[in-house]
């Protein structure tokens, strides 16, 4: 028969959960592993609440396990390090991302990719190395292996840190990936949401001019005077499009929803790239034309590796870039993801576990 | 009385135009300019049949402009330079491919990308600034300003040679713009027809694994034995395409008709690049999530430059590279053009214009 949460493991631990494709969370009681030898374990003070936690707590992917502890954009302050761990100490202000493990030999694991690892591990609604489910941060405690852990330097506050952990690796990596981040340079950011925001900052930060390209128009001033974004484009509005035609050298496209790919390819100057973030449930229209015209480019990319993910953290705190964050109490959660469903939040929701997660007896 | 389209312009001309979407060729008189300052007039001995013709012809793409001479893979010698020529004299080996003129101060023109140039001038189906048209190569001769000439190497023949004008730089110019010409990676060749076939050809000269992908099983023993690629797929069966999952550092897809991406997208290794060189008159279905999960990239490329279709050039005639054609008279270019709407053909028709084209 099997285990109950709590009964897996031999440190209890407590959250919140979904039970079911309601996506309603809810007090949870289960348990954490014992610290290993490569185990940093910490008290989690804060974690951000991502756009995939809703679709996964809604099983739009189809992939999700119940119980579902969601979370990963994790910060708090190390506990217990096990005997073999050399980076990290009890005390040091530590975060966790998207994984908590991977096969560690594959030609990508070798080459610091781990997120493209064919065996690697999510932070929660995954199968971990001993069989048991992961359960991520919305939850009082957090365990995981060495390599998986980044450090967050004094400079940064932990709050608006923790949204750096998904949000901002998924767009710092296309950036140095896809050459977007030499100054001069001008690109567009499609969505200005969670990843959007932060996109405008760390583009900023590089030196990089920036265009917001947005359905709503109310964003315009929040874009130019807040995030500091150059311009600012309605994407239905065809004339704007027009004036823009060829100017771009580059688009971070972090819209989930299904939208047009042709408007896009004709912001690009020839050679431009298109890179997409977010991942629509159905197939995009590709129109060829202009991509041959153009030798223009359409890529993806996810999250980023822990190498790179650290590098992050260490810019955005040399750079101050900041996600704008709204805190809120464990108990808002489930007002927050109806929120978050109608992207009515500038721009992550972040969770302030140490002080606001209560254990239930 | 408006200037007949003989009469508008200063050399007599003689080709085989289509006047209608039909897109049946017949005989066709017109004239070209007189051969100025900057250009080199042609005698033209092969023009290559580019499946794009057969678009034009036919009005596929919804922008043709009759009467049509297609024919952009053109060969021939030289009989008049202008006097500011510089590059070629009189009798030299010349080509032109798919652009006779671009506006030379962009910065694409002077990157030396004249076929990104947003005022680039199609070697037919186009205009010149003065207004006048521009008729291909299914004709005896052509004048063309020097910078879109090109001097075919000695030992490259004409007639296997005119393919490439346009074939051959469409799968060169990508190889290596998008990196794809480190020996030992693997790249796979989706289609093999006229593009196909010659970028098994090259990439197997950049000392590189091939794998032709197609739908057509039976082209399985060419593709290996005659063309030297390493393996086959046949793409139309899932358990292949299963067992190579994640295998190529790259694809080219030289497909025209509209296909599904997404076998191909998982063919890729991470990092995996696929770029689409075929015009489908219908826009394709990109599935996102191979692209965001495996950080993989679809791109475009368009013909090149004169400067990189020089070097591509003299690249093929180093590794002994040439087309595998079918020559035809210009009196049967109607029966190649319904050939070549069926693939019929291996791997392009090259017309031998100089033997065949009379008045």
């Amino acid at each position: 028969m099997p285990r109950l949460p709590e009964e897996e493991h031999p440190n209890k631990a407590f959250g919140w959960a979904a039970r079911d494709s309601s996506g309603v969370l809810s007090p949870f009681k289960f348990s954490r592993r014992a610290t290993g030898e490569k185990d940093v374990a910490f008290k989690v003070l804060y974690c951000g609440i991502c756009h995939s936690d809703l679709h996964m707590v809604k099983n739009e992917w189809g992939t999700s396990l119940y119980p579902l502890v969601p979370g990963h954009e994790i910060v708090g302050e190390v506990t217990e390090v096990g005997n073999k761990v050399q980076n990290f100490k009890v005390g040091d202000r530590v975060g966790v991302g998207c994984m908590v493990g991977s096969c560690r030999s594959c030609d990508n694991c070798k080459d610091n990719l781990e997120n493209y690892c064919p065996k690697m591990i999510l932070t929660y609604g995954a199968k971990y190395y001993d069989g048991t489910l992961t359960y991520g941060g919305y939850s009082d405690t957090m365990v995981a292996d060495e390599h998986f852990i980044v450090r967050i330097l004094d400079n940064l506050p932990l709050d608006s840190a923790a949204p750096l952990l998904c949000a901002g690796i998924t767009v710092y990596s296309p950036l140095r990936y896809y050459g977007l981040d030499k100054p001069g340079l001008h690109i567009g950011v499609v969505g200005l949401g969670g990843l959007g925001h932060v996109a405008v900052k760390f583009a900023k930060a590089m030196g990089v001019k920036v265009t917001v390209i947005s359905t709503s128009p109310n964003k315009k001033k929040e874009a130019l005077e807040n995030l500091g974004a150059d311009s600012f484009l309605i994407s239905r509005d065809q004339d704007q499009l027009q004036g823009a035609t060829g100017t771009l050298d580059g688009i971070i496209d972090t819209v989930s929803a299904q939208h047009p790919v042709l408007p896009l390819l004709g912001l690009l100057k020839s050679h431009g790239k298109l890179v997409l973030v977010g991942a629509p449930e159905k197939p995009l229209e590709l129109p060829v034309f202009p991509l041959l015209q153009g030798r223009k480019v359409v890529g993806g990319n996810m999250i980023g590796g822990m190498k790179e993910t650290q590098e992050m953290i260490d810019f955005a705190a040399k750079h101050n870039v900041k996600p704008d964050i709204e805190v809120i109490d464990m108990e808002y959660v489930n007002t927050a993801m109806e929120r978050l469903a109608k992207a009515d939040v500038k721009y992550r929701f972040v969770i302030d576990v140490g002080k606001t997660l209560k254990a239930t007896s | 009385m408006a200037k007949t389209v003989e009469e508008d312009k200063q050399q007599k001309a003689f080709g085989w135009a289509a006047t209608d979407p039909s897109g049946t060729l017949s005989p066709f008189y017109f004239s070209r300019r007189e051969n100025g300052d900057e250009d080199v007039t042609l005698k033209i001995l092969y023009c290559g049949v580019c499946h794009s013709d057969l678009h034009i012809l036919k009005n596929d793409w919804g922008f043709t402009s009759y009467p049509i001479v297609p024919g952009h893979e053109i060969v021939g010698v030289a009989t008049k330079v202008g006097k500011n020529v510089t590059k070629f004299k009189v009798g030299d080996r010349v080509g032109v491919g798919v652009l006779v003129g671009s506006c030379k101060t962009c910065e694409c023109c002077q990157q030396d990308l004249e076929n990104y140039c947003p005022r680039l001038i199609f070697t037919y189906n186009s205009h010149n600034p003065d207004g006048t048209k521009n008729y291909g190569g299914y004709s005896d001769m052509i004048v063309v300003d020097q910078r879109y000439v090109l001097l075919f190497p000695d030992n490259l023949p004409l007639d296997a040679g005119a393919p490439l004008l346009c074939a051959g730089i469409t799968v060169y110019s990508p190889m290596k713009y998008y990196g794809m010409t480190e020996a030992g990676k693997h790249l796979g060749v989706a289609g093999l027809g006229g593009l196909g076939h010659v970028a098994v050809k090259i990439a197997k000269a950049f000392g590189l694994k091939v794998t032709v992908i197609s739908s057509s099983a039976q082209k399985e023993s060419e593709a290996i034995d005659r063309l030297g690629a390493d393996s086959f797929l046949v793409s139309s069966d899932p358990a292949k395409i299963k067992s190579a999952i994640g295998s190529m550092d790259y694809i080219i897809d030289t497909v025209s008709a509209a296909h599904p991406l997404l076998p191909l997208l998982s063919l890729l290794k991470v990092n995996g690049k696929l770029v689409t060189l075929g015009l489908p008159n219908k826009p394709l279905e990109l599935p996102v999530f191979p692209l965001v999960s495996g950080r993989k990239l679809v791109g475009g490329s368009d013909f090149g430059g004169m400067k990189e279709t020089q070097e591509m050039l003299e690249f093929c005639a180093k590794h002994n590279i040439a087309a595998d054609i079918e020559l035809i008279r210009i009196d049967e270019i109607n029966t190649a053009m319904e050939r070549l709407a069926k693939s019929d053909v291996r791997y392009r028709f090259v017309i031998d214009v100089a033997n065949s084209l009379s008045q």
